[in-house]
């Protein structure tokens, strides 16, 4: 179907929810004195903003506004990811005293905001939506990067950030004008359909992917454009450093995915898409897959700060991301989304400990860490342990099955290479996460080392997201069924 | 008489290319902002540009979003740079080093 704009607000509920809910906690922030309220408010928005995304992923698929927006299982796919990793992140917000310094309502209109983006971005389907809904992810992101009050560290990062963002959106606009002068159109189907049937230049039309790819990229932090992920995780405010590290990570696959396959291929009737012809993507994509995950790994190696370790390893994760893209199949696609989900579930806990360490002692170096486990509470060491074991990918843990799912796709299409790249990062990556892990179970804690405090927030988070790492790597099956079920795009 | 596209895009290309080298080497964070509005003034000459030629009317529509983002990303920045220059009374991104490696 291919509604108007009035026939769409029908299916458009749960971003009007979401919107809606921005605007009650602009409002509310006024007038409430408790500031639990609001962000006790903001979930609930979200959570009503996910029942209206579930109830719709039972519906029908279709164009929305004039063909600006699609509504498919892929789309609503995203959100959904979106939701939860704000949910989470609004709940990890909670317990973090370095929120608990900022202003409560701007925090969470902001965060709420950048989460409505990214639904933008999951199911745009024209180059001026495309554009727009990055925007939206990256300003919003911009100003929580430099949220923290008199902190250099947070002002210096958030510049960085907008310097790197401005550029890289820059280039993609840039790519996009080109698109639209060798096509005619901003609409992606016309996109594909000038793009199959004419004979476009192939200098400038693979000039002007890069320059595509170079904004999409910087979302996915991939090799080169990601220069500025470590330096503004570790200044950004930490709940949202995990929030960038999952969500924004994962907006900017939905909105690659939605470019490059529907957009620019083909669906073959074996399940395998076709690129254009004479633009060799594959190739260029397992360059930059084994680049991005051995580059990101190898500089992991001599982190000290927490924070930053985690931002190499996020990079190195998006390289394995990519692994699924390079073999162009089903089966490669629907190993990028299970990793994808596996992926936000292991590195929010992870950046939930390092809250929770940051809040006994203020520090994010790797010091603080410790003796961890003979310290107050074990759980969050035990917790931790559990993350950073499954971020390797080592069995029985979700991280192992996401990597087997992304290794078996690229072996059946015998790109051995690739496997082998990914198998030795696999075990450099194992270096520095039970680097951490010795250090919280193994070295003993100094009298100066802050007790680790559990509130029963914070623990019943952990405890989901543990259960939940353990849970994906023992019984994977209807996660792998709602990943296969959501690889639908809607194209005609 | 109508100048030839080619005009257009090479004095666009060129505009992006000044944009970029200005973000590179130029050593004040404001002139670097600059440069980045510069970069996406190009791109509004290729869309208008194209879309004059194709006598289309999206390109056109699309340089009125690419100007309001870029406002809202020139409001976002100021700011930005504001709460650094409290810290330290210079714009020299060389003296930006507190995060690195």
């Amino acid at each position: 179907m291919d509604l108007d704009n009035l026939a769409s607000l029908e299916y458009f509920y749960p971003e009007i929810i979401l919107a809606g809910a921005i605007l009650l906690v602009i409002v509310l922030d006024l007038v409430i004195k408790n500031k639990r309220v609001i962000g006790a408010l903001s979930i609930l928005g979200c959570l009503a903003s996910l029942g209206a995304t579930l109830q719709l992923y039972s519906g029908p698929s279709g164009f929305l506004f004039h063909r600006m927006m699609v509504l498919d299982h892929f789309s609503l796919f995203f959100k959904i990811v979106a939701l939860a990793a704000t949910i989470l992140v609004l709940w990890m917000s909670f317990s973090s005293r370095e929120v608990a310094s900022l202003h409560q309502g701007e925090y969470a209109t902001i965060l709420l905001s950048s989460a409505l983006g990214m639904f933008f971005m999951a199911s745009a389907t024209n180059l001026l939506m495309a554009y727009l809904s990055l925007e939206m992810v990256s300003i919003t992101s911009y100003i929580l990067t430099g949220f923290l009050p008199r902190n250099r560290r947070s002002s210096e990062a958030a510049l960085k950030y907008l310097i790197y963002g401005g550029v890289a959106s820059g280039a993609m606009i840039y790519g996009m004008s080109w698109i639209f002068g060798m096509t005619g159109s901003l609409d992606y189907s016309q996109i594909h359909a000038a793009l199959f049937q004419g004979q476009p230049n192939q200098l400038a039309l693979f000039i002007a992917f890069v320059l595509i790819l170079a904004g999409f990229g910087y979302k996915i932090v991939f090799v080169p454009f990601h220069m500025w992920s470590p330096d503004v995780y570790q200044g950004a405010p930490t709940p949202f450093t995990a929030f960038l590290s999952v969500a924004s990570n994962a907006a900017g696959v939905a909105i690659l995915l939605r470019f490059f396959f529907p957009g620019v291929s083909q669906l073959g009737p074996d399940g395998s898409w076709r690129f254009l012809s004479g633009v060799e993507w594959p190739q260029f994509l397992l360059i930059v897959s084994m680049v991005t995950m051995t580059l990101g790994n190898l500089s992991a190696l001599g982190q000290q700060n927490l924070k930053r370790m985690l931002a190499y390893s996020g990079i190195a994760h998006a390289g394995y991301i990519l692994m699924g893209l390079v073999v162009l199949n089903t089966e490669g696609l629907q190993a990028m989304l299970f990793y994808i989900v596996v992926y936000l579930i292991m590195n929010l806990g992870a950046f939930l400990v390092v809250v929770l360490v940051a809040n006994a002692t203020g520090k994010e170096e790797i010091d603080g860490y410790r003796g961890l486990a003979w310290r107050g509470s074990a759980v969050p060491a035990i917790a931790m342990a559990i993350f950073l074991f499954s971020l390797t990918g080592l069995p029985p843990l979700a991280g192992f099955v996401g990597k087997f799912f992304l290794f078996a796709a690229v072996i059946k299409q015998q790109f051995y290479l690739l496997a082998l790249v990914a198998v030795a990062n696999s075990v450099i990556s194992l270096y520095y996460y039970a680097r951490v892990v010795k250090v919280m179970f193994l070295d003993f804690p100094e009298a100066s080392d802050g007790r680790v405090e559990l509130n029963p927030g914070a623990a019943t988070l952990l405890g989901l997201l543990s259960v939940m790492t353990l849970v994906f790597g023992i019984y994977w099956g209807p996660l792998v069924a709602f990943t296969s079920q959501s690889l639908q795009f809607f194209t005609k | 008489m109508q100048a030839p596209i080619e005009y257009y895009l090479v004095l666009s290309a060129v505009l992006f290319a000044i944009g970029v080298a200005g973000v590179v080497i130029r050593r004040d964070v404001i002139v670097i902002l600059m440069s980045i509005e510069l970069m996406l003034n190009a791109v509004n000459l290729t869309f208008i540009a194209f879309s004059r030629f194709m006598g289309s009317v999206e390109g056109q529509v699309i340089v009125f979003f690419v100007m309001t983002v870029a406002a809202a990303e020139a409001v976002v920045g100021l700011a930005i740079v504001i709460s650094v220059f409290r810290f330290r009374q210079t714009l020299d991104p060389r003296d930006m080093q507190l995060l690195k490696w």
